[in-house]
């Protein structure tokens, strides 16, 4: 995975609270057997009518947010399934952080393990940000994750939490899996103490 | 004397391989990994590209459910599989599962069934362990007492690889359910009640495990129908302690021990409920005597109420984002403020998914269609969660009392839980529906779902009308 340091992008507001996973990506384009195009399906009931045809009213489909890569959501983005294709949508659709004021969990989890940066604001600071995307389509923020900051239009800089190991991961280029696979003496010595409590294979 | 722990610390600290540390999280063993077809190909492909085997198949099991057609089979005893890319999904999985040596039900095979449903009927979902699955729904197994909860694509290929996962530790919050249900009212009415008490996003960050006489007093069917739902409160598990009960379920089962094995694991599992004097991070109480069937009446399934409710005011929102977010469920839904549910007629009644579809779900119903007709402005759907539900039902006839009273019975699956395998609602038709979830579009693009128990919606279908399904017991007796 690419490291993640800092960028700065133009923001675009869907101030909803509770956007689902089926929301971000509806489950009948959950059939597919990799992540390509899933960009294409994002937020797919929302942003084409009936024939397909793009929905003008729908924010993502207005001239002057494309290019956005930063995502503002409502409180509890994210809520739902365990989808991934939520963040390979987002992502593929050019998004590289998504800012709530509360992500459901395992969007949460998922998000950072394909690199689309889930950032958490206060409750004021998520309006501010609402209202001045709102005013202005063209604000943009700047993101550092190494000193996990969101520089806002004006010069403030607002930090964000991470979990460690995430940011560790993410900013370093550093892979989950290859981590994981670093730690095989320690589950090897795990299994030989532990009996196996199923096998499905009998 | 040692520190008392919950239930979930205990299988927390027994599966720790590392313990989490300020720099890393902890590096958790999982027993059981269940697999289905729509959350697992890109895990297989990331195997593939760098060269890995799965760690052990043995503790590994697929089944077909999401994308599959639950259409009846032809006269050649098979389900037919129309869509090309579902078809596509369920050869990857079949290869898949080939390669990697992993056991797989495939559709239509004898134990085919939705992942929840067939994890506890062939008693791989036992207590004390760690289970996951690309799934939110796997809280379902919780009911047993064991860690379950749902995981991510990326993390699918990790379990596979490694059989272990990246994970920092939740908090703990009881939910406490004393005092007796009354008549009509069900296991599907707690849960609907918990959520819209804390809201979808009120267990963000927790386990639940959900205590008290009501808790105790369910079968280990409904208990599955609470566990289950726990991940709509946004709760990462939900846990029920393991008792006579859960034993009961277990003995005699395929995968459950047996002969001395059986008399270890029954030891082993009485030493799992939380101690006494343990401590939660929080706790939320709730009164069984106080509660009454309850239905959605929006696009999330906080959004719930009596049967008897009225549907809120926006305007009476005292927060700006509640208000929008009302506003918009209530235009989704076509419905009006202060208007009541009660009498509002419905297109479909679908009797299925993971949280109600159980033989004890099918029973209730058929009980109560008997001799009875659907009403003829309405399609009900029943759909058997596993392969063995089906047949157990057909074997106790009562698949004939759906089909005689107009229901269409049909093969195992998720179904119209989803809407991913041509079982769907028609834009702007209104559902009673048995599943877990309401969300804008879930069960198809434009359909409104009333998430309700087997009963409300076995008394809707009746009636044709959301329908309080206490007034129909009382008529009966
Ligand atoms: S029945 Fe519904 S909620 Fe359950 S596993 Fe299938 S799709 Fe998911």
């Amino acid at each position: 995975m690419e490291p993640i340091t800092t960028f700065s992008a133009k923001c675009v507001a869907l101030p909803n609270e509770n956007i689902d996973t089926d929301q971000i990506i509806p489950a009948r384009f959950l059939k597919a057997t990799d992540k390509a195009g899933m960009g294409d399906h994002l937020f797919a009931d929302w942003r084409y009518d009936a024939d397909g045809q793009p929905n003008p009213d729908f924010v993502l489909n207005r001239p002057e947010v494309q290019g956005a890569q930063v995502l503002i959501g409502g409180n509890n983005f994210g809520c739902g399934s365990s989808r991934e294709h939520a963040p390979w949508a987002l992502q593929g659709y050019g998004f590289r952080a998504v800012i709530s004021t509360y992500f459901a969990n395992i969007f949460n989890n998922n998000a950072l393990k394909v690199g689309l940066l889930p950032i958490v604001v206060d409750t004021e600071t998520y309006y501010e940000l609402v209202s001045m995307v709102e005013e202005d389509p063209t604000t943009a923020v700047t993101v550092d994750l190494t000193q996990q900051t969101l520089t806002l239009p004006d010069g403030r800089k607002i930090a964000f939490p991470i979990e460690p190991f995430a940011k560790h991961c993410l900013v370093n280029g550093v892979d989950q899996l290859g981590f994981l696979m670093g730690e095989e003496p320690a589950i090897n010595s795990y299994e030989s103490q532990h009996m196996p409590r199923i096998r499905t294979t009998d | 004397m040692s520190t008392p722990q919950t239930l979930f610390e205990k299988i927390w600290n027994s599966h720790l391989v590392q313990p989490q540390t300020d720099a890393t999280p902890a590096v958790l063993y999982i027993d059981l990994h269940l697999v289905h077809e729509v959350t697992s190909p890109q895990a297989f492909t990331e195997l593939r590209e760098r060269g890995l085997a799965v760690r052990h198949p043995d503790r590994t099991l697929a089944t077909m459910d999401h994308s599959t057609p639950t259409t009846p089979r032809g006269s050649d005893g098979i389900i037919p599989v129309t869509d090309p890319q579902a078809r596509a999904q369920l050869t990857q999985l079949e290869t898949n599962c080939a390669d990697f040596g992993i056991p797989l039900y495939r559709l239509g095979s004898e134990n085919q069934g939705i992942v929840h449903v067939i994890g506890p009927e062939q008693g791989l979902t036992q207590p004390g362990m760690t289970i996951v699955c690309g799934d939110s729904h796997t809280s379902t197994h919780g009911a047993f007492g064991a860690l379950a909860f749902g995981i991510g694509t990326s993390e699918v290929g990790h379990v596979l690889a490694t059989q272990c996962l990246l994970q920092s530790q939740p908090k703990s919050c009881e939910v406490r359910i004393d005092g007796t249900l009354h008549p009509g009212v069900t296991a599907k009415d707690i849960i609907l009640a918990v959520i819209a008490q804390i809201g979808i996003g009120g267990g963000t960050g927790y386990v639940f495990e959900y205590t008290g006489s009501a808790i105790r007093s369910l079968s280990m069917e409904e208990r599955m129908t609470i566990c289950n739902m726990s991940i709509e409160a946004g709760a990462r598990a939900g846990l029920i302690a393991p008792d006579e009960t859960t034993f009961a379920y277990l003995k005699g089962r395929p995968h459950a021990p047996q002969g001395a094995d059986w008399e270890t694991a029954v030891a082993y599992w009485r030493t799992l409920p939380s101690d006494a004097g343990a401590t939660y991070d929080h706790t939320i109480v709730l009164d069984a005597e106080q509660l009454t069937p309850m239905i959605t009446y929006g696009t999330n399934p906080g959004m719930g109420m009596p049967v008897t409710g009225h549907v809120p005011d926006p305007a009476q929102a005292t927060d700006p984002s509640q208000r929008m977010a009302l506003d918009k469920a209530l235009h989704y839904m076509g419905l009006e403020p202060g208007q009541q549910l009660l009498g509002k007629p419905v297109d479909v009644v679908f009797l299925g998914s993971c949280t109600n579809s159980r033989i004890s779900d099918l029973r209730l119903a058929a009980e109560m269609l008997k001799g009875l007709r659907v009403a003829p402005s309405v399609r009900m759907l029943v759909v058997p969660g596993s392969q063995q539900v089906k047949r157990q039902a057909e074997a106790e006839g009562l698949d004939d009392i759906f089909r005689a009273a107009g229901a269409e019975w049909r093969e195992a699956g998720c179904s119209m839980c989803i809407a991913m395998n041509g079982d769907e609602l028609l834009p702007g038709q209104y559902a009673v529906s048995t599943s877990n979830r309401n969300f804008e579009g879930r069960q198809g693009k434009g359909g409104r779902t009333f998430l309700a128990s087997p009963l409300t919606a076995t008394a809707t279908a009746i009636t044709g009308v959301v329908t309080d399904v206490r007034e129909l017991l009382v008529q009966a007796i």
